[in-house]
Parts: C-alpha cells; sequence; structure tokens
C-alpha cells in the first residue's frame, strides 16, 4: 500500500516538474481551510486533489468555521469549501459586501435542516411525518421533566433555527431543549437509538446520522421568506415562524486574493459540483465504516475523473 | 474578653436575620415588587444596558486596522510575535513528529524524516533513568509505548512539541515578569491584577482576539496555551525570591555583587526550588488547555478527541484522553524530579563521563534509527497491523449501561433534580438584584472591610449593567449546586485518604487522572446517559471539580501539628473524638481553601458545559466564539471572572479570620 503511494507521489511529483508547473499562475500555496466536520474534510480535500491535478501548490489550515472570515478577508486564507446557506448566511452577508471575500457559488449540495424522528416512533404516532400529528403524539414524545410536553431536541443556539418561535406560532404542546454541540446531539440520538427510546430532535443533512439511523424529517408547511418576515402569512395569522426551516445550497467562499493571483484555480472551484447523495454515501463510508478518508476520496477521484477533468479544463 | 463575645454572638443574630431575610425576599420578592411597581428590582430594565461589548469590538477593530507606532503598525507587532514562536516550533515539529520539507504546501519534498519512534521511547526512558530511578523509567517506558502501541504515536509528537515551546515561553515570559514584580511594588500591583484576570477568565473568552491578533494556526494555540499556563510561574517565582533570607541577599552585597550579579548569582539561584514548582504548574496547565487549543487549530491529541466524539467513537476519544494523562503524568513526574535534584546539581563534575555515555547512546541511537528508517518502515513508523483498539470495549459498555441501567439512572436523576437543584435555581433567580447586592457588600466589609466591600459592589455592578444578570444567576447555581455536592463528596474522602495512606494512595492517582483527563471525554458519556441539560452539566462540572476539595482536606488532615494529636490522646481522647474535636477543626482554613479551589475549577468548567447546552454565562462565551464576537466573549468572560475573584477574595478573607480566631500563623 504505501509502496503505491509513494510511487503515485513521485509519478505525481515528475509529473509537476515536466508539465505543469510552468501552467499555473503561481506556485505558492493556495490554503483551503477544514473545519470540524467529515463532510467538508472531503470537499475540501477533493477539491485540494482536483487543483493538485492541475499543478497548484495546496496548503490545509485549520479553521474555525466563523473566525475563518478574518482570515479570508486579509487573504491569510484562500478558499473556505463549505458555508452553509442555513448557518453562515449572517457571516455571508456581513463580509462579502467590500469585494475582499466573494461568494463563488453553491456547491451543488442543498442543507437539510429539520426535526427528525426514528422510524420506530411511527408506529406510536403513525399520523407523522405530517406536523399536524406532533400535538396528538406530544405525550409519546415526552420525558419525566418535560411531561406531558413533548420533548425536541433543539441544535446549539448558535445555530438559531426559531425553533422556539415555531412552537409557539404552530401551537405546539412542545419544550424545545437546546444541545450545546453536534456532538451532544448525536450522542443523545445514539442512546435513544440503543434503547429505541422515543426521540424527536434537530438532525442536519448531508450528515452520517440519516443514513445510519432510520427515520424521517417532520413536513411543516414549506419554508417562504413571507413565513418568517410577515406575521399574517401561513396558518396562524398573527405570528411569523409558522412553516419548515428554509433549506438552501451550500456555498463556497474565496478570499478575493484567490482571483487575483490564480485565476485559473477561482475557475475551477467555481466549477466545482458535488451532490448531496455522493456525499451522504461518503460521508458514511468515512464516519461508519472506518474506511480512511484518504482512500474515499483517492476513489471518488479515480471514477470521476472525467467529471473533474472539466473543471480543470 | 466578654465584649468580644457579644459581638461575635450580635454578628451571628444579624446574619441569621439577614439569611432570613434573604429567603424571604427570594420567595416573596417577585410578587411583592410586581405589586409596588418596582419589577425593575427583578428584571435590570434593558434599556439601561451599557453597550460595553460593541465599544470593545470597534477597539479591537481600529487596533488590527489602523493601529499604528509610526514605522510600524499593531498588526505588524503581532505578526512578528507570532513568526518569534512558530520559528521553533516547526522546528521541534519537524524534528520530532513532520519531518523536514523543502517547498511549500503539497509540493514540498521531503528532506529529512522525524526521528523514529524507537529512538524517542529509548531517549525518554534514559532520561528518566537518570533523572531518577528504575521505577520511573519502567513508568516512561510503557507509557511511550502505549503511545505506540495504540496508534496515538504522531499525534502525541505534535502535542509534545506544542508543550515543548509553550512551557520555555511560559517559564521565560512569567519568571521576567516575577523578576519585575519583586523589583518593584508599583509593578506588582498593576501586573497582580491582570494575573487574577488571567487565571479566572475562561479561555474561549480571549480565543477570538487572539486568533484575530496573531493569524490562524498553531501560533494562536500556543499563545493561547502560555496566556493559561503562565500566572502561576509569576506568582511562584515571586513568592520565591520575596521569602528569600534577607542575610543571603546581605552577605551577597558583601561580596560586592552589582544588581545584576546579585539577581543571577545569588537571589535567583535561592529561588531556584520555588521557581521549579512553577515550571511544573506550566506544564501542567499546558495539558489542560490541548483540547482547547486543538479548537483553533493545534491538532494532536487534542484533535483527536474531538473528532473521534464527534463522529460517536467513544473508544477513540478514551484512548486520546488517556494518551494525554499518561503524557502529563510522565512530565509531571519528571519535572517533580527537576524540583527535587537541588543536590545534585554540585556534583555534575563528578559525574561527567557518566553522563556523556546515555548522550553517545541516544546520538548512536538517533542515528541508526534514522538510517534503518530509510529501509524498514517498522522503524519509522509503528506498523499499523501491530496496533491495539479498546474502541469496541468502551462503546460496549456504555451500550450495556444504557440499555440496561437507564431506568434506575433516570429516576435518580429525575430526584436529585426536583428536590435538590430547581429549589436552589429558584432561589438565586428569584433574589432580587439590589438585595443580592447588597449583601455581598455586606459579606464584604464584615470580613475584609471596605476594601473588599468596594470591590464586590463595583464588579457584581459591571455584571448588572452589562444585562447579563440572569445569567449570572445561573452560573452562580449551577456552580453553587456542583460544589456543594463536590464537597459532600469530596471532604468525606478527603478525611478517609487524610487517615489511611493507601486510601490516600488510591485517591490522589483518581484526582490526578480526573484533573488531566480532558473533560470532553466523558462529558460524551454522561449525556448518552442522562440526556442534554443541567444535571448532565452538573455531573461533568463534580468530576472535574472534585479534585481540589479531597486534596485539601487530605493535607489539611494530615498537617495538624503532632504535638496537639499528642496532647489530644494524653487527654483520653478516642479515634472519633480525635477526628472530630482535633484533626477537623483545626483543618477547617485548609478545608476552606480546598473549597476555594472547588469553586474556582467548577466556574472554568461551566464553559465546556455550554457544550451540552447549559443557559448561562458559559454559554454566552460560546456563542460570542462561534459568531467571532469580541466584545461580547470579552464581557461575559469578564462577568465569570468577576464571580470567581468575588467568592475567591471572600473566602479568603473568611479563612484568614478563621485562622486569626484560632490563632494560627
Amino acid at each position: 500500500m504505501t509502496i503505491i503511494k509513494k510511487l503515485v507521489a513521485l509519478l505525481s511529483l515528475s509529473f509537476f516538474l515536466t508539465s505543469n508547473s510552468s501552467a499555473v499562475e503561481s506556485q505558492d500555496p493556495i490554503k483551503l481551510t477544514l473545519h470540524d466536520w467529515t463532510g467538508q474534510h472531503i470537499t475540501t480535500n477533493i477539491m485540494a486533489e482536483v487543483l493538485k491535478e492541475a499543478g497548484y501548490n495546496i496548503e490545509l489550515i485549520q479553521a474555525d468555521y466563523i473566525a475563518q472570515f478574518a482570515g479570508l478577508q486579509t487573504g491569510d486564507l484562500h478558499v473556505a469549501m463549505e458555508m452553509w446557506e442555513t448557518t453562515g448566511r449572517d457571516a455571508i452577508d456581513e463580509y462579502t459586501p467590500d469585494g475582499r471575500v466573494v461568494n463563488v457559488g453553491s456547491t451543488g449540495m442543498d442543507a437539510i435542516e429539520e426535526w427528525w424522528y426514528p422510524s420506530y416512533m411511527k408506529e406510536e404516532c403513525p399520523g407523522l411525518p405530517n406536523w399536524e400529528a406532533l400535538n396528538e403524539c406530544a405525550e409519546a414524545f415526552s420525558t419525566m421533566e418535560t411531561a406531558p410536553m413533548g420533548r425536541y431536541l433543539g441544535g446549539p443556539v448558535t445555530w438559531g433555527g426559531f425553533d422556539d418561535e415555531r412552537v409557539e406560532a404552530l401551537n405546539l404542546d412542545w419544550e424545545v431543549v437546546h444541545a450545546g454541540t453536534d456532538a451532544a446531539l448525536f450522542a443523545e440520538l445514539e442512546a435513544a437509538y440503543q434503547r429505541q427510546d422515543p426521540i424527536m430532535l434537530w438532525v442536519y443533512a448531508p450528515h452520517w446520522a440519516p443514513s445510519k439511523y432510520e427515520g424521517e424529517f417532520v413536513d411543516f408547511p414549506a419554508y417562504t421568506t413571507e413565513c418568517y418576515t410577515d406575521p399574517s402569512w401561513g396558518i396562524n395569522p398573527n405570528s411569523a415562524y409558522d412553516c419548515g426551516k428554509p433549506r438552501g445550497p451550500i456555498w463556497k467562499i474565496a478570499s478575493s486574493k484567490l482571483k487575483e493571483k490564480w485565476p485559473g484555480a477561482y475557475d475551477a472551484v467555481e466549477a466545482f459540483n458535488i451532490n448531496n447523495d455522493e456525499m451522504g454515501q461518503m460521508v458514511a463510508e468515512v464516519d461508519l465504516d472506518g474506511r480512511s478518508l484518504e482512500d474515499v476520496v483517492a476513489d471518488w477521484m479515480s471514477s470521476n475523473s472525467s467529471r473533474w477533468q472539466t473543471w480543470i479544463k | 474578653m466578654k465584649n468580644q463575645i457579644l459581638s461575635f454572638r450580635n454578628y451571628k443574630n444579624i446574619s441569621l436575620l439577614l439569611l432570613a431575610i434573604t429567603i424571604l425576599a427570594s420567595i416573596y420578592g417577585k410578587t411583592v415588587l410586581k405589586n409596588l411597581d418596582l419589577s425593575w428590582a427583578i428584571k435590570y430594565p434593558k434599556k439601561l444596558v451599557f453597550p460595553f461589548k460593541s465599544h470593545i469590538s470597534s477597539f479591537m477593530k481600529w487596533l488590527i486596522e489602523s493601529a499604528n507606532f509610526g514605522l510600524f503598525t499593531f498588526n505588524d507587532l503581532t505578526r512578528a510575535i507570532s513568526w518569534t514562536i512558530e520559528l521553533p516550533y516547526d522546528f521541534v515539529l519537524s524534528l520530532i513528529a513532520k519531518g523536514f520539507f523543502q517547498g511549500q504546501g503539497s509540493q514540498a519534498i521531503l528532506l529529512l524524516s522525524p526521528i523514529s519512534w524507537i529512538a524517542i521511547v529509548c531517549l525518554m526512558t534514559i532520561l528518566a533513568l537518570k533523572l531518577k530511578d528504575k521505577g520511573l523509567a519502567i513508568l516512561t517506558f510503557f507509557s511511550f509505548s502505549y503511545l505506540a502501541v495504540f496508534g496515538q504515536w504522531e499525534s502525541s509528537m505534535v502535542t509534545i512539541a506544542s508543550i515543548f515551546i509553550a512551557v520555555p515561553f511560559g517559564v521565560l515570559i512569567g519568571l521576567s515578569a516575577g523578576i519585575l514584580c519583586y523589583k518593584s511594588v508599583r509593578a506588582y500591583k498593576i501586573i497582580n491584577p491582570i494575573l487574577n484576570l488571567m487565571q479566572t477568565m475562561p479561555v474561549f473568552a480571549y480565543l477570538v482576539p487572539v486568533l484575530v491578533l496573531f493569524g490562524f494556526g498553531p501560533v494562536s494555540a500556543l499563545i493561547a496555551t502560555i496566556i493559561y499556563a503562565l500566572p502561576p510561574m509569576v506568582h511562584t517565582s515571586h513568592l520565591g525570591l520575596k521569602s528569600i533570607n534577607p542575610s543571603t541577599i546581605e552577605a551577597g552585597l558583601m561580596c560586592g555583587c552589582n544588581n545584576r550579579q546579585l539577581l543571577w548569582r545569588v537571589e535567583i539561584p535561592s529561588a531556584l526550588s520555588s521557581i521549579k514548582v512553577g515550571i511544573n504548574q506550566v506544564i501542567m496547565l499546558s495539558f489542560n488547555m490541548v483540547i482547547i487549543a486543538s479548537m483553533i487549530g493545534a491538532g494532536g491529541l487534542g484533535y483527536d478527541v474531538l473528532t473521534s466524539l464527534r463522529k460517536l467513537d467513544i473508544g477513540g476519544g478514551v484512548e486520546a484522553g488517556l494518551a494525554i494523562v499518561i503524557l502529563a503524568i510522565v512530565l509531571d513526574r519528571m519535572s517533580n524530579v527537576f524540583i527535587g535534584s537541588q543536590k545534585k546539581y554540585e556534583k555534575k563534575d563528578s559525574n561527567f563521563f557518566y553522563k556523556n555515555i546515555h548522550l553517545i547512546i541516544v546520538i548512536i541511537l538517533i542515528f541508526i534509527t534514522y538510517l534503518a528508517g530509510n529501509f524498514f518502515d517498522i522503524i519509522k513508523n509503528y506498523p499499523e497491523n501491530l496496533m491495539i483498539s479498546t474502541s469496541g470495549f468502551w462503546e460496549q459498555s456504555i451500550k450495556h449501561i444504557n440499555i440496561n441501567y437507564y431506568d434506575q439512572l433516570e429516576i435518580t436523576k429525575y430526584f436529585i433534580l426536583k428536590y435538590f437543584m430547581l429549589p436552589i435555581k429558584k432561589f438565586f433567580l428569584s433574589i432580587p438584584w439590589p438585595w443580592f447586592i447588597f449583601i455581598f457588600t455586606l459579606l464584604g466589609w464584615y470580613y475584609g472591610k471596605f476594601k473588599l466591600a468596594f470591590l464586590n459592589l463595583s464588579l457584581l455592578l459591571f455584571i448588572l449593567i452589562n444585562g447579563l444578570w440572569m445569567k449570572a444567576m445561573v452560573t452562580i447555581y449551577l456552580c453553587g449546586a456542583s460544589v456543594i455536592l463536590a464537597c459532600l463528596i469530596g471532604i468525606p474522602l478527603g478525611i478517609w485518604g487524610g487517615l489511611n495512606s493507601r486510601a490516600n494512595k488510591i485517591l490522589l492517582s483518581i484526582t490526578d487522572t480526573l484533573q488531566t483527563l480532558p473533560s470532553f471525554v466523558y462529558l460524551i458519556p454522561v449525556v448518552m446517559l442522562f440526556r442534554v441539560g443541567d444535571f448532565t452539566a452538573m455531573l461533568a462540572v463534580i468530576l472535574y471539580s472534585l479534585a481540589p476539595a479531597v486534596k485539601y482536606t487530605i493535607h489539611g488532615i494530615k498537617n495538624v501539628n503532632p504535638e496537639v494529636i499528642d496532647a489530644g490522646i494524653a487527654n483520653g481522647c478516642n479515634k472519633r473524638q480525635l477526628l472530630f474535636n482535633i484533626r477537623l477543626p483545626l483543618a477547617i482554613p485548609e478545608i476552606l481553601l480546598g473549597i476555594n479551589q472547588t469553586i474556582m475549577l467548577a466556574l472554568s468548567m461551566l464553559v465546556i458545559t455550554a457544550l451540552v447546552g447549559t443557559r448561562e454565562l458559559g454559554q454566552e462565551v460560546y456563542i460570542a466564539l462561534t459568531k467571532a464576537d469580541i466584545g461580547r466573549g470579552l464581557v461575559a468572560g469578564l462577568c465569570v471572572a468577576f464571580i470567581a475573584i468575588i467568592a475567591d477574595s471572600t473566602i479568603k478573607s473568611a479563612s484568614k479570620k478563621l485562622k486569626d480566631k484560632y490563632g494560627f500563623k
């Protein structure tokens, strides 16, 4: 295995030296940021591999999801591969207007965030996934502390999501409990799933959880911008947030330095495209089957070569 | 005499009265005040909140973007500092973990591979043997082998590299600050409160400013580690220098030392043992920071703990966490030997040849393993197929408990919540704030006169005008409930350990492990068994803050003056009387200090429990961190620090007053 790796490395090295190194604009490393979830590592590594194939010099840097914007602004960092519409909108709006940080477009993946329950709960509550069944089954989802109200485990407060407002607006007999991190969120899911106990919680995709556990998202009235801004819209005429959570693209973000210094790389980042199913599959392979991330990315690269070849032309 | 007793009784009556009023105020305050149209005393009006945080944020923005010293900008200055730290760090990292490369990024070419794991294991073992004895050598050998066998090698080396850089910087800066404090009282007056803030301010609060100032990557993590680990170094070196026997200094002066000679030849060598205690503290605290540093790019073992727990790979988290514990224990033992080895210092010359032999062996070993590593991969990297993992075991245990004992756990939790935690919560949340501030100002006045009263008053007002009163009360409730339980568990254990030396040993190793094991490791299993919520947070806080309650009690019970005990025995005390009438009362000041430390640790842990969803100041700090809001984080962090400072200074004054009363010195 290692010998093959070395050979590949040597081959690609000679490849750079002979053909490609003169083709790219600058040999300074392009810095891509890594955050703390597997899916983002996969997207970033795929992008990195593709850029390497094009002859660029790449460096991967660990950086915080929101704090990285300061680095993108100064040009210390160059590319952030996943900025979710659902969680990153505020930061995008704050940093893009002066042009030092650029939104390079969608990755092709769509973020889903919604109330989610394991399939075995359908026996207790056959009305699901329709949201109108939530009140009938509130008691089935209750715990000692919340009874008779249902217990919904929301995401960390920093994720926003307006679940407290949603419960109010839709007049649900539910209590919202906020987890502090997503590790805590999925720890509870894992524990409840082991016991086959009732649980309703915030799950997002692409993530390994929807592929590991069988379950569904609740169907709320579909989101529109008016629903969040205009109280008269929707089922409850007196309040906003009487609908589900917005779904939206996962964006690619770059520093303006990228386009100035490596226009070719910018085009490749812009062309990068992948979909939810592919991503969910790869995330599950890494997080659930324990395969190494490098192997999974290498597999994707070899089976999709015609696709990424067009990104770098 | 009579007068004194009288005034003491009066105080007792008054304090009982105040307590009664407080309880009444907490129960009926809300309704009464509402009826009197004074609801601002329950909830501080939003209109009066002072926008302190936005001022801080805009100041930071100015600092980074426009501050200029003429020749260079503020930003240049901070970047120069990060460069100074980055240079040696990169060197050590390359030497033991990554290898030396030419070029940048993915096109870099490996020039020199890092030192082989075999060489490092031998190096550390020989070092341990030389420093102390076979026992430590064996411990070191097995510990470092653990790292290789459990597949933690590379991450451990990254962690060691960062400790290796953070510690000298922390020691150097701390020592110079300590000397400065010693030489100038004015400097001490300025530095001391800053140190108190550094020690009590949650790390999360200054992570973002550090990131923004010093750039992304491991350097910022190193700087945060240095900030966190520095204060005890200043304190101990200052204390050591201050307590030098004046006749020693006079002797130096009589021999004609100038100022510099006096410092380096006389004062520092005399204070060496305290300085070494400081070094040991810096090492231990640096290990405490491993997890948090990895959140901002330090990598290493902390990062492994975080990523495995995100995948709910509890076993992986435990293994990486234990690797941190093991490294901390080995380095702690080694640095402790340094502390005790002052006498060897003089014999150095006679052992010169003996010392050289070991050095030569190590150099040859590094060289041979390097050469051999080019031919045999096993010498370069510990083979993957020989690695062991206990992952499955941990997961199965948690699953077993989860499935079979969940109902019992749930009922226990329900009772503790309903009859212990919720009443405390209600009590604190419904005391009207003017009364709360009044009580603490009074308490300050009673124990520490005007100075402490003023301190308590102004710090509490700061919390109030920043609009964080309610969150501060939740913080106090969670911290209070945890500290009460931690003391109820810890003090009896400590008494047991103080009386029984075998129990003492066991207890010390358990508390050491609990203190160095990253709290994140047990936070997630606790969530699985008890769900998200205050109870889970409290359990995690108790586990973390138990150690000082146990340790200080042991110390207090053991160190009672033996003459007093002899006197007790001579007077015919039985064992029970000896404990309850002599040992315990005499150990109370020490136990109080232990409780004080427990409160400090509980407060620092609260910020981490925000990760399991508590709604207090820690959460405020955490939200600010994820939103990169510098002002908000610093203000909330200051509030946590202030609560700690109030508790600390009040308890210390109380302990002093008690000591005076019992005639301790």
